[in-house]
């Protein structure tokens, strides 16, 4: 039985495709099965983030219509056998999306599944909302801007109040996930730090992700930024997130690629 | 905290938490009463229907918060109808 997982934020361009692919491939990494849904129709993207996008023939819109059966839309991964993407419709509107349909996807995905994780569009409208309806944790991603947290607190309210899983009295379970982060400027007191954000939000940390090159040159190739490079610092960023996720005791870090001067004497990774 | 530091300008990030800080209490306590608003139509609608018969569209709700005092704006349109006495107003 499947854990759904929503990857949200509100606000666009914060990471939420990168982060649902880059913690696709970790937890499939591990064995499990995990599937990666994008509910951005009209836009979808997910596909290209994860090098799938000439092989797209169904979408989720074809399979709530009865167009296509969910073995059929879904695509294998490449890389890893047991990584598996629904991607979302680029012609339709998001109104294509009905509840019904999302929850009957849903509900079968759940069966032949690990982990779904849902990628929601940015914004509060149709397509987020069903994105977020039927899970049962959400990762909110937010970077250390003043806009992205205010989106961020927005959707940690429908995440309270629009789900089932609130409808029905019972909690979801919230994590941030901190994006594009650059210690240098949180330390110099030119970006609000972790402690802002986490306290402002009021919601338990998932991770740390730092600002790096290596995630657009992970999207310009089609490849989660996890599998990529799996030693670069937001690689290992995910890969805790994705232990944190699964219930392993991580100590919280905040991965860097930077060397220190023992580390450029030795060769060794830096931590 | 040096005697150097009341010379230095304040950090732009605490600039940003202290404005996220007042901007999301305003919104929060907004958001609670967009759900009373609509709590307080049902009621009232409930209420007023039991009397006379009102169309859904005639009805207006506005709310309004200040500093210290929000106000409530309920506007109904009562139809005069023969077998009932001249409505007053709400």
């Amino acid at each position: 039985m499947a854990k759904v997982i929503v990857v949200t934020s509100g606000k666009g361009g914060v990471g939420k495709t990168t982060t649902t692919a880059a913690l696709g491939a970790a937890l499939a990494q591990t064995g499990q099965k995990v599937a990666v849904v994008d509910f951005d129709v009209g836009l979808r993207n997910l596909d290209l983030v994860m090098g799938a996008e000439r092989r797209v023939v169904f979408d989720i819109v074809n399979v709530i219509q009865g167009v296509a059966k969910l073995t059929q839309a879904l695509i294998r991964d490449k890389r890893l056998e047991t990584l598996w993407l629904l991607p979302a419709s680029q012609t339709r509107d998001k109104d294509s999306l009905t509840e019904n349909g999302v929850a009957s996807i849903i509900r079968e995905m759940r069966a032949k599944f690990d982990w779904v994780i849902c990628d929601s569009p940015a914004g509060i409208e149709r397509g987020a909302t069903l994105a977020m309806r039927f899970a049962d944790a959400a990762v909110v991603v937010t970077n250390p801007e003043i806009s992205s947290v205010r989106d961020s607190d927005r959707i940690i309210g429908m995440l309270d109040s629009k789900t089932e899983k609130a409808e029905r009295g019972q909690r979801i379970e919230k994590h941030i996930l901190i994006t594009r982060f650059d210690s240098q400027r949180a330390t110099r007191g030119e970006m609000l730090n972790i402690d802002d954000v986490i306290n402002i939000l009021s919601t338990p940390l998932l991770g740390i992700v730092p600002e790096s090159e290596e995630v657009l040159q992970a999207s310009n190739v089609g490849c989660p930024v996890t599998l990529n490079n799996p030693t670069c610092a937001p690689a290992r960023a995910y890969y805790d997130a994705a232990a944190r996720l699964r219930g392993e005791d991580v100590p919280m870090n905040i991965p860097s690629d930077r060397k220190g001067l023992l580390d450029k004497l030795f060769g060794r990774r830096a931590a | 905290m040096s005697v150097f530091d009341r010379f230095k300008p304040r950090s732009t990030a605490v600039v940003a938490r202290e404005r996220l800080q007042i901007l999301l209490s305003h919104e929060r306590v907004a958001r609670g009463q967009s759900d009373l608003i609509a709590l307080l139509r049902e009621e009232i609608l409930v209420a007023v229907a039991k009397h006379v018969i009102i169309e859904r569209d005639k009805i207006q709700i506005s709310m309004e918060r200040g500093e210290s005092v929000s106000s409530l704006e309920i506007n109904i349109e009562i139809p005069h109808s023969p077998d009932m006495p001249m409505a007053a107003g709400f």
